[in-house]
């Protein structure tokens, strides 16, 4: 007989209870804007990339004699001191050091370095274009995982851009060195690679930049 | 005529949909989060093309800072569970004849950010509670010849895990000269190939451009 009393007493009040019980979600709203903002301020988004690079291999052996390569194909690029850039063509040899040929100047702008390396690259850089094109537009049908696996092949196979060396005057910043190799990607240069500098051609910078070298020695000190 | 009688009491917005939304987001946020570590040395990093993402984990990465200081870090990914961190330090400490209590290899393993403490201060560089006070301690790796011990530091941590990776991480105003040198150090210990760390930046050349 429980029920039936409960039911009587219910009866009475139900008039009071038509609305759902309101809660006020304001402060809820606050915390969770609050938190939002957190979040947002300390999460780094996109995570950071890597660029790969593969240096030569140090001779080890004082017999062995260095690879050898077309000096006709060889362009020589020398990060300078104070963002500059300079590049030769060829090769210079140690012996001429009092007869050495002015470094040309150039920047890493897409008018300076750019240029001259799509230049140079033409061919190859036309097919990787091209072949980009056509994947883009679909008459050529590959996944998009072996998109950088058949450029790779179409580098291996070219043999009509230049071997870049790149070299780095010791006065150079290191956000020279990552833009110079960033150039090499964006023009598809097959074969470059980085170097140690010889001292021929530090004299060079010297003589190109307008550096006293005794001065920047005790700079350096 | 009579009045239209308007509701007395305030307008009561419902914010239920309002917090939906927002709990969406703030999961989202916070499942997608990498916390942004407090480097020893602030870094801008220079940009590149590349859209290779940086890997989690076997990777040691190497902190060159504008005022030519080195700092080391190894991953904090699923190595973590395989316990490199202090069985780096452990085998360093092992070579400068230096014994570290487990206590302290544990507190190695948490340190979230990179290391630039010479081996001689790394038991009070340990030791010390307070973050500003760690900062102390945090001059950069030695790497003279006399005292080489970035090189030690690689040897060490390729010996624990041969599957590391280097990175580079540097600032565009780094010199060359440190970068230089570390890079020889790393070329003596056979490593050859490096990723530098960079933050993405488009650039497009196009058909015409080099038809020109």
């Amino acid at each position: 007989m429980a029920e039936i009393i409960q039911e009587e007493k219910e009866g009475g009040k139900k008039k009071a209870k038509k609305h759902a019980p309101h809660i006020d979600m304001t402060p809820m709203v606050d915390l969770m804007c609050l938190l939002i903002t957190f979040f947002m301020l300390t999460t780094a988004f996109s995570k950071a990339k890597v660029m790969e690079i593969v240096l030569p291999e140090k001779i080890k052996d004082p017999n062995a004699e260095p690879p050898r390569i077309s000096a006709s194909r060889t362009l020589n690029i020398v990060l300078g001191p104070d963002n500059k850039l300079y590049y030769y063509p060829g090769s210079v040899k140690p012996e001429d050091f009092n007869n050495l040929p002015p470094l040309a100047e150039t920047d890493y702008s897409p008018t300076g370095i750019r240029q001259l390396l799509l230049e140079r690259n033409r061919t190859l850089a036309k097919k990787i274009a091209e072949f980009n094109a056509d994947v883009i537009s679909g008459k050529i049908k590959i996944p998009q995982d072996s998109v950088a696996n058949e450029i790779r092949k179409l580098k291996n196979i070219d043999d009509t851009g230049p071997i870049v060396l790149i070299k780095a005057y010791k006065a150079a910043k290191y956000g020279n060195f990552v833009d110079i190799l960033d150039e090499m990607n964006i023009c598809g240069i097959a074969r470059y690679t980085f170097v140690d500098i010889a001292w021929y051609e530090e004299k060079m910078v010297e003589t190109a930049a307008g550096i006293n070298p005794s001065a920047a020695a005790t700079a350096q000190n | 005529m009579p009045k239209i009688k308007l509701p007395t009491k305030s307008p009561h917005i419902d914010m239920t949909p309002m917090v939906d939304l927002f709990s969406v987001v703030l999961t989202f946020l916070m499942l997608t989060t990498t916390m942004r570590q407090q480097e020893p040395a602030p870094v801008d990093t220079p940009f590149s093309i590349s859209e290779k993402p940086t890997p989690d984990f076997n990777t040691m990465t190497l902190l060159l800072s504008t005022d030519d200081k080195v700092f080391l870090n190894f991953d904090n990914g699923p190595d973590t569970a395989l316990k490199f961190r202090p069985k780096v330090l452990a085998e360093m400490g092992k070579r400068y004849n230096i014994e570290f209590t487990e206590s302290e290899l544990r507190q190695f393993e948490k340190y979230p950010s990179s290391i630039g403490v010479p081996m001689n201060q790394m038991k009070e560089f340990l030791a010390a509670k307070e973050n500003t006070e760690k900062m102390k301690f945090q001059t950069g790796i030695p790497l003279d010849s006399l005292d080489n011990q970035l090189a030690m530091w690689i040897l060490v941590t390729r010996q624990v895990n041969p599957n590391v990776d280097a990175c580079i991480k540097g600032d565009t105003e780094t010199g060359f000269a440190i970068v230089k040198k570390v890079l020889d150090i790393m070329a003596d210990r056979n490593v050859y190939k490096f990723n530098l760390i960079t933050s993405l930046e488009a650039a497009k050349i196009n058909l015409e451009e080099i038809q020109q």
